[in-house]
Formats: C-alpha cells, sequence, structure tokens
C-alpha cells in the first residue's frame, strides 16, 4: 500500500500556540472528519478560515455554502456517504441548523455542529453567550435526545471535538460543541500526542458484524444500528419519518411511532452515565458548590480558589463537561447535601433549570449568577457567593 | 503549583498597528519557548478596529484560570484613547509604555514606571509604519528582560511575521529595544 501523500500535512505530536476555533479543527482533522461545510459568521469565522486552509491539504473538502442551511445539510450528505462530517457556526446560524438536526436525529446520522454562541436574540451581538444551551436540547423539532458538550480550554477545543465525533459515530446521532468566544479566540497551549495513541471510533458497517447484504435490517440488529453506506451492496435506507426496523415507513401504528421515538430518546438518555462527563474539585464536605459549565468555569475555578485562599470559604467547584445528555446521576453522586448552590452562567440560568431538577432534594437555594454578552470577571462571581453566604 | 501569580501584559492601539500580533509574538515566546503558561486574547468585530483595539498576554508558572487580564503589571499604549481606555486598569507602580507621538496626556504619571518608544518615528526610518508593533515589542522587551529571554522572543516574531519580512522584523526589534526611554524620575530599572 501506498503512504497516503496528505500525511505530510497531518499534525504532528507537539506542543502547538493555537487559537480555541484552530484546535477545534485541527481536532477534528485528528478524528478523521475530511468534509467541513459551512458559512461565516463572527465569532466563529476563524474556525472556518483555518478549515479552509486545512482541510484541502490533508485531502479533505472544505466548501462554503450558501447559508447555514446547506451547511447543515452537507454534512447529513456526506455522512450518508461514509465520511466524517462537520461545521462551525454561531447562534443566528446554528438556528438555522435546527431542521438539519431533526432530520440527523431522527435518520441517526454521525455529524458534529459547532456552535460558538453569541448572545441574542436576533442578530444580537458578536460577544461571548451561553444563550443556546436550551436550543442545543429542545431546538429541533419532535422528541430525540442530543448530545452537546462545553470545551472550557484550548486543550478541550481539541480533544472534545475528538470526543464529539467519538460520540457522533458510537451513537449515530448529530453531537454538539457548544463553545463561546472567550476560548475559541483564545491562545493556549495545545499539547498533540502520538496519533496511534488518541482514541478513535469509527461507526460500525453490517460487514464489520458479519451481516450479509439480503440479511441487512437498516434500523435493527443492535440498539444503535450498524450504518451502510452508499456504495456498500447494502441496502441503504435513510429516512425522516417514523419507520420500523427493514426501513418500512407504510406500516405506521402507534407502537412503530413509539418504538422509533423511544429507542432515538433512550439510546441516548439511558447511557447518560457514560456519555456524561462532570469534573469537580474540593467537594467532599462542602457546603456551598459552584456549578459551571464552558468558558465561565475558567472564571468559576478562579473565584473558587480566591474565596479558599482568601476569605476563607468553603466553596467547591462542578463543571459540567456535557450539557446533553444532563448529568443528572452523576451530579447526584457527588453533592448530597448542601446549602448553596451558585450557577454563573451567561444567560438568565438556563442550565438551572435541569441543575435544580436533579437536586431539588439536596439543596435549599439555588443562585443564578448571569452575565450577559461578556464573561464573568472573578470579582462578579466572588461577590454574589460572599453576599449569600454572610 | 501556586494558585494566584499572574503576569498581565495589554498592548493597546489603533487597530491595525499590529496589537493582535505582538500579543501573540509574546505569548507564544512565553508558552513556546520558555515553557511557562501563557492565554493570549484579542480585540476582535468593531471595536478592533478603533482607537482602542487591545490584546492580552496573561503569564504563569501555573495553571491559568480566569483568561483575561485583571490588574495588569504592564500596558503598552500606542493612542491617546487605548491609553484612556485602559489606564484606569494598570496596577501601581506598573509599567506603561507609549509613543510620545500619539500619546500627548498620560493623567498622574507618578503612579507608574512610565517609558517613552518613538515606535512609529523609527518605523518610518526602517522601512514603513507597519513595523512600529515589532519596535514596541523591542522596547517592551529591555524592559522585561528578566522574565523572558531575547531567543525566544526573536524565535517568535520569527514564527509569526510573513517570512520575507522577518530580517526587517527582527531590525525594529532591535531598534527598540536600544531607543526606549525613561519618562518621568524614577529610574527603576536601575535600583
Amino acid at each position: 500500500m501506498t503512504k497516503d501523500p496528505h500525511e505530510l500535512y497531518w499534525l504532528k505530536p507537539g506542543r502547538y500556540y493555537l487559537q480555541g476555533s484552530e484546535a477545534c479543527v485541527e481536532g477534528a482533522l485528528m478524528a478523521g472528519c475530511r468534509v467541513f461545510a459551512g458559512y461565516p459568521i463572527t465569532p466563529a469565522s476563524e474556525a472556518l478560515e483555518h478549515a479552509a486552509r486545512r482541510f484541502p491539504q490533508v485531502g479533505g473538502r472544505f466548501i462554503q455554502m450558501e447559508d447555514e442551511i446547506g451547511s447543515a445539510s452537507v454534512l447529513i450528505g456526506a455522512s450518508w456517504g461514509g465520511t466524517k462530517a462537520m461545521t462551525v457556526t454561531s447562534s443566528p446560524g446554528f438556528s438555522l441548523m435546527q431542521e438539519a438536526i431533526s432530520i440527523g436525529i431522527m435518520s441517526e446520522t454521525p455529524m458534529v455542529i459547532v456552535d460558538i454562541q453569541r448572545p441574542g436574540p436576533g442578530q444580537g451581538y458578536i460577544t461571548a453567550s451561553q444563550e443556546d444551551v436550551m436550543q442545543a436540547r429542545w431546538g429541533h423539532h419532535g422528541e430525540g435526545a442530543i448530545i452537546a458538550l462545553a470545551p472550557a480550554s484550548v486543550q478541550e477545543m481539541f480533544d472534545l471535538t475528538i470526543e464529539a465525533f467519538n460520540l457522533s459515530e458510537r451513537w449515530r446521532t448529530p453531537v454538539l460543541v457548544m463553545a463561546e468566544e472567550p476560548v475559541a479566540h483564545l491562545r493556549e497551549l495545545l499539547y498533540v500526542g502520538e496519533r496511534k495513541k488518541i482514541n478513535i471510533f469509527n461507526r460500525k458497517k453490517p460487514q464489520d458484524l458479519g451481516i450479509k447484504p439480503d440479511a441487512y435490517l437498516p434500523w435493527g440488529h443492535e440498539v444503535v444500528a450498524p450504518m451502510a453506506n452508499w456504495g456498500d451492496g447494502y441496502n441503504v435506507n435513510f429516512v425522516g419519518l417514523v419507520h420500523k426496523e427493514d426501513g418500512n415507513v407504510t406500516d405506521w401504528s402507534p407502537q412503530v411511532n413509539y418504538d422509533c421515538t423511544r429507542r432515538l430518546l433512550s439510546k441516548i438518555e439511558e447511557n447518560a452515565r457514560e456519555i456524561a462527563q462532570i469534573e469537580t474539585k474540593f467537594i467532599k464536605g462542602s457546603r456551598n458548590v459552584v456549578i459551571s459549565y464552558g468558558a465561565v468555569s475558567r472564571t468559576a475555578i478562579e473565584a473558587v480558589m480566591e474565596a479558599r485562599e482568601q476569605n476563607g470559604l468553603d466553596l467547591s467547584y462542578v463543571r459540567l463537561k456535557t450539557l446533553w445528555p444532563f448529568p443528572e446521576e452523576s451530579l447526584r453522586e457527588v453533592i448530597n447535601d448542601v446549602d448553596n448552590i451558585f450557577i454563573p452562567e451567561m444567560n438568565f440560568g438556563m442550565m438551572k433549570h435541569p441543575i435544580v431538577e436533579a437536586l431539588r432534594d439536596r439543596c435549599k437555594n439555588f443562585v443564578s449568577i448571569p452575565s450577559i454578552g461578556i464573561l464573568h470577571s472573578p470579582e462578579h462571581i466572588l461577590s454574589k457567593i460572599v453576599e449569600e453566604t454572610k | 503549583m501556586s494558585h494566584g501569580k499572574r503576569f498581565e501584559i495589554r498592548i493597546a492601539g489603533f487597530g491595525g498597528q499590529g496589537m493582535v500580533t505582538i500579543g501573540r509574538i509574546l505569548g507564544e515566546a512565553f508558552s513556546i519557548y520558555e515553557g511557562k503558561n501563557s492565554a493570549n486574547s484579542q480585540s476582535y468585530g468593531p471595536e478592533s478596529r478603533g482607537g482602542a483595539c487591545k490584546s492580552e498576554v496573561v503569564v504563569a508558572d501555573g495553571e491559568i484560570y480566569y483568561p483575561n487580564v485583571r490588574r495588569p503589571d504592564v500596558l503598552i499604549a500606542l493612542s491617546q484613547r487605548a491609553l484612556d481606555t485602559y489606564l484606569p486598569d494598570l496596577r501601581d507602580s506598573g509599567i506603561l509604555l507609549i509613543d510620545p507621538a500619539s500619546v500627548k496626556d498620560i493623567p498622574q504619571p507618578e503612579k507608574y514606571r512610565v517609558h517613552e518608544i518613538a515606535a512609529m518615528a523609527i518605523a518610518h526610518e526602517i522601512g514603513g509604519v507597519k513595523y512600529q508593533n515589532c519596535v514596541a515589542l523591542g522596547a517592551l522587551y529591555s524592559l522585561l528582560a528578566e522574565v523572558l529571554k531575547e531567543s525566544s522572543l526573536r524565535k517568535a516574531i520569527a514564527d509569526n511575521v510573513p517570512p520575507e519580512t522577518v530580517d526587517i522584523n527582527l531590525k525594529a526589534f532591535e531598534r527598540g529595544m536600544s531607543s526606549v526611554r525613561r519618562y518621568g524620575a524614577e529610574d527603576w530599572l536601575r535600583q
């Protein structure tokens, strides 16, 4: 076998000083993504520009589409053709992608969408925001779960983008990376390890399971069905309608509808323990917890450290690395009985809802600390905490 | 690993003066060539086009959590508006580096360690106004010599400017290094 000439352009192991947006694109390439479709929008354009440079170098395809609807639709086609595909956008573009996300969920299409959120509604502004975290879960029409990750550093823009592809291939579903400008535009060190040591998951194909073409059920065999590609000789059947195991959409019945929708929901939600990750610090025995995610967790941990070192406050830190499926079980494992839970977010308290739902029997006081359009300063978070714990 | 020990640099001026580039050069010099952690952020969008475009570098031996500048130790101000906007954040006795051609008025200069660099004039002499950022960077280096090595900055400059301009940018850097001038009474570097 001849060596792939594009290997010359693969990212080599080493230390790099990159923007979060660039690290995200490099992570996608490392995961094996070879199709990028997008439409420029601040503050996500740097990712698009980097992808435009890098995808052709490694034998991938970069396409600037006419809009975000087209961009997200490209991912569906590319994925059905057997290629890992991604797009990067910001909030107004993310709205336009909801239709494709819904089709992606129903047709169980692996694809990765990165939303570098900006404040809204409407065009809003171009700064920092976490105002799409509910849209990530509920923006698409219909039932069906989603996976959404929240990176907090340049390193995680790389690592969690790889993870997003792995999850998307593993569970055959669209995966969202919910990033924010303070990390997407930040330059920091990125460590890249040896390629062969990086865990990459590729979708299961019917061939891999020894299933012959005439025995193949496009929506059967396992909870996550093996995925045939066009050209493989299998009966490829991608549908947006409620369907049976064999892809039949004409025998509709309430039971068929129930089974199909139920499976789409439960394959994610019932595996939340495996999919959803949290990170904690100082949590054991602590009576006051700060729960945050994404860029805000950078400020939150700074505030927690300062409060402990300088003010002697009992304060601990939990970060949601995964927003959806919501890591309810993991949270309940580490938080038993506390006095206050502080939730700083760059919105007016969106993730406070699932947090309260998960922990309402374990905490009396849930305090939202909103910052709109700009990353909280440590002082902002600290002053609110000091006020509440006085 | 000690938490909270940070060194913070803010560079501000007109959009197009190369503030973002020298922020990136500094960040890379610290992170790639000095083995420290650094976080570099910058203005973007309409903010990056006015008179108060900024670039920030936070440096630490340990982990950097909050990635933005809080109370900078150093402010480079290459426009009056940048100075007016960002001087209030500069910590007391912080280093202030200005170009006297564009910054005329410094409120309470005695609070800071003020230095001048004729960045624009020197850049004109050596080949064009676009090199003023590296002149300013050279001046900054001569004030910070104890915190990073010259070779680190030289390598980071070469990594971040167009290949055909490496030599002239390095020349700008050298001129800046030898031309920084103390302004005010305190010669703190000699103390």
